[in-house]
């Protein structure tokens, strides 16, 4: 226990002193802060998938540029299979499966045809925003609502509970979740173990025994299935409807996410956090009108902030080893 | 003491063709030497097969569709000039993606370029009207100044601070877009926009326009010059020689004494700059002023039309050609057929798809697929 405290101190400071802060700004300003905590989780949880996502991708070495075109399509799926079916369950299962279909679109292509990854994301966006825009048809409306979720005791927490587990949709909830599953497995499980292996250093796990391509395969093709919820948030659930282009670049924000958080899931989770936080910030402003700043460029603030925060950490992260390559195995 | 027996020569060899397998001649002997042509042109093949059936499902004949679309762009009074003029902004934006890709950087940022050099043009063409063409020049050499600010700025992040180019382009890109909204319905709206509601900069005056010239529209012929300026840059200067070094090997590169920085931050200057460049002359010579739509699709064209061109300078010219077919087209297309414009986008993403799986040409031609990556480069650096 205590060489665990002691390994990790700066992230437990941090940590530490990142709830104080939202602590003391909750109770000093009682009358914005929890809409605005609010506002900033409702932005985030698309992008905390999305950058789980990227993190399982380039853990196993797979550069996925795609995700904004798998969100697309999943949303794009989602709503259309739920307003002409007439019911959620089945647009849920639509969108996942589209962003199943997607990742496994990605992973084919890139591991098994040996396509150069970057290529095949901007392939898929192009796809994505081609195909739901050709067969947009406007004026249908969802048979339903995604259900809210009370949790029982969480939600009696004061700021945590308010913002996370209280009233917030049942996918915000899989979110969460999913944040701490992909850390627990990718660091404490043997599948984890063997996806760092692979992204780092693919011949060595090869000689140890493990199918790389399968693998690689695999994982993407999972991965996609968060894409596929993060798409059905956008249009089931968050807004209502389908529009041209609603990611709006969502997927690319999630992969900065993702490089800011180290390829770390729980940290990829605290920066969409902040990310949904310098959003809620820039709506603040606009509605004040605070400080004279036009809202067209307070609507830019959360891409100054990538590039600031990137800017000042990205040369610190390492990306894992193999990252970017597609892995030939010596004697093909 | 010559203990060597003389040995007869060999027998000459057979006579042979120098670089073409000993059994095959004739037209396959070409078909393998032309091997990327060959598969862009079944890529292209296969794309309008896929998006004649996509077609069909619309209830439209694809032989109808298809007519139209050449039609729209290429038959019609004045469509052979429409479709240049589309042609020539889609030559620079994919010389923008070009540059930078030989370098190994990958600039998504064309969007972004394209509309600050579009803005900051205009308004320079607006305000330097009364000088005729003179003008119309400033206007251009503003978009490059300011478009290749922008590429500095991707540059500095990227060789300074390891800011990956994909990310901060993308950023760039959202950031201009405000930016220039802002800017076209505040400091630089025109008087009549401020009452039609319509956000738009001052209307660029007659002297200051870009036109044609024997129906062939001058930016055209521009954006040709400098894709052959830069196939020239690339292939026969000390400059191109640099950029190649770096992208083949950054680390040989480095220990040759080519400072890897300075070359990554002027190419991204470079290409934004003929990005900013496109989007000068797309104000200047087909809008005449600055709208926030200005950039349409054409900054991601350009990332197309880069990749089917596999990063050649002069290829962007044939690459940009076919994308402004489509694209003129399409518009048509819609109006007789209603089949969305959007159909393009699909048969782009094939064509790209296609051209771009190693594996393909490996099928088809039985050889060693060509170097697998064009542009993935890891994150670190």
């Amino acid at each position: 226990m205590n060489t665990w405290v002691a390994k990790n101190r700066t992230t437990l400071v941090v940590a530490a002193v990142l709830v104080v802060a939202a602590y003391v700004f909750y109770y000093a300003k009682n009358d914005i802060a929890p809409s605005m905590f609010g506002a900033a989780w409702g932005y985030a949880i698309p992008l905390v998938l999305a950058a789980l996502v990227g993190v399982i991708g380039e853990r196993s070495g797979v550069v996925n540029i795609g995700i904004e075109g798998q969100m697309l399509l999943a949303a794009f799926a989602g709503f259309f299979a739920a307003a002409f079916s007439g019911s959620m369950i089945v647009g849920i299962l639509a969108g996942v499966g589209t962003g199943l279909l997607a990742g496994g679109f990605l992973a084919w292509t890139t591991v098994r045809w040996r396509m150069d990854q970057i290529i095949a994301g901007v392939v898929l966006n192009i796809v994505a925003t081609g195909l739901t825009s050709f067969y947009l048809v406007s004026g249908e409306i969802l048979p339903g609502v995604i259900p809210n979720i009370e949790v029982p005791v969480l939600s009696a927490i004061p700021l945590i509970g308010d913002v996370f587990f209280s009233g917030r949709s049942a996918i915000a909830l899989v979110a969460i979740v999913a944040a701490v599953t992909v850390h627990l497995a990718l660091f404490h499980s043997r599948w984890g173990l063997r996806t760092r292996a692979v992204g780092e250093y693919p011949s060595a796990a090869d000689t140890a025994g493990i199918n790389v391509e399968r693998l690689r395969l695999v994982n993407v093709t999972i991965a996609g299935s968060l894409a596929g919820l993060a798409g059905v948030y956008l249009s089931m659930d968050a807004s209502s409807s389908f529009e041209r282009g609603m990611t709006a670049g969502r997927g690319f924000l999630a992969l900065a996410i993702m490089i800011m958080g180290a390829w770390r899931p729980l940290r990829a989770f605290v920066m969409a956090l902040f990310f949904g936080f310098v959003n809620a910030v820039a709506s603040q402003l606009q509605q004040t009108g605070g400080v004279s700043i036009p809202p067209q460029l307070t609507g830019t603030l959360p891409y100054v902030a990538t590039l600031v925060v990137l800017a000042v950490a990205a040369g610190r992260v390492r990306a894992p080893g193999a990252v970017g390559q597609p892995y030939v195995k010596k004697d093909q | 003491m010559s203990d060597t027996k003389t040995v007869e020569p060999p027998p000459p060899a057979p006579e042979q063709e120098p670089s073409v397998p000993r059994d095959r001649g004739g037209m396959l002997a070409y078909l393998i030497g032309h091997q990327s042509g060959v598969v862009i042109l079944v890529a292209l093949a296969i794309s309008l097969l896929v998006g004649a059936a996509l077609i069909r499902y619309q209830g439209v004949s694809p032989w109808f569709a298809y007519e139209t679309l050449i039609r729209e762009a290429l038959v019609y009074d004045g469509a052979f000039t429409r479709t240049l003029q589309k042609t020539a902004p889609l030559v620079l934006t994919g010389l923008a993606v070009v540059l930078p890709l030989r370098v190994g950087l990958f600039n998504i940022g064309g969007q972004g370029q394209f509309a600050t050099g579009a803005i900051f043009g205009a308004w320079a063409a607006y305000v330097a009207g009364g000088a005729g063409f003179a003008g119309a020049v400033l206007g251009m050499l503003v978009g490059i100044v300011c478009g290749a600010a922008v590429g500095v700025l991707v540059g500095v992040l990227k060789a300074w601070r390891g800011v990956h180019e994909v990310i901060s382009t993308i950023m760039l890109n959202y950031i201009v877009a405000g930016i220039t909204f802002w800017l076209v319905v505040g400091p630089l709206q025109a008087e009549a926009s401020k009452t039609s509601g319509i956000p738009q900069t001052e209307t660029i005056p007659e002297a200051a326009r870009v036109g044609s010239v024997a129906g062939i529209p001058i930016g055209f012929l521009i954006a040709l010059a400098l894709a052959v300026l830069c196939w020239w840059m690339l292939s026969r200067t000390t400059m191109g020689f640099r950029l190649n070094t770096v992208g083949a090997n950054k680390s040989a590169a480095g220990y040759a004494g080519i400072s890897i920085r300075t070359t990554i931050v002027l190419v991204m200057a470079m290409g934004a700059g003929l990005a900013g460049l496109g989007g000068a002359l797309e104000a200047e010579g087909t809008l005449h002023r600055f709208e926030p739509a200005i950039v349409g699709t054409l900054g991601f064209d350009g990332i197309t039309i880069a990749l089917l061109a596999r990063a050649n300078p002069l290829a962007t010219i044939p690459a940009a050609f076919l994308v402004g077919i489509l694209r003129t087209g399409a518009a048509g297309l819609q109006f007789n057929t209603g089949i969305a414009p959007e159909i393009v986008d699909v048969l782009l993403a094939i064509i790209l798809l296609m051209v771009s799986i190693p594996v393909l040409g490996k099928w088809l031609f039985r050889s060693r697929a060509d170097k697998v990556s064009v542009a993935s480069t890891s994150w670190g650096s």
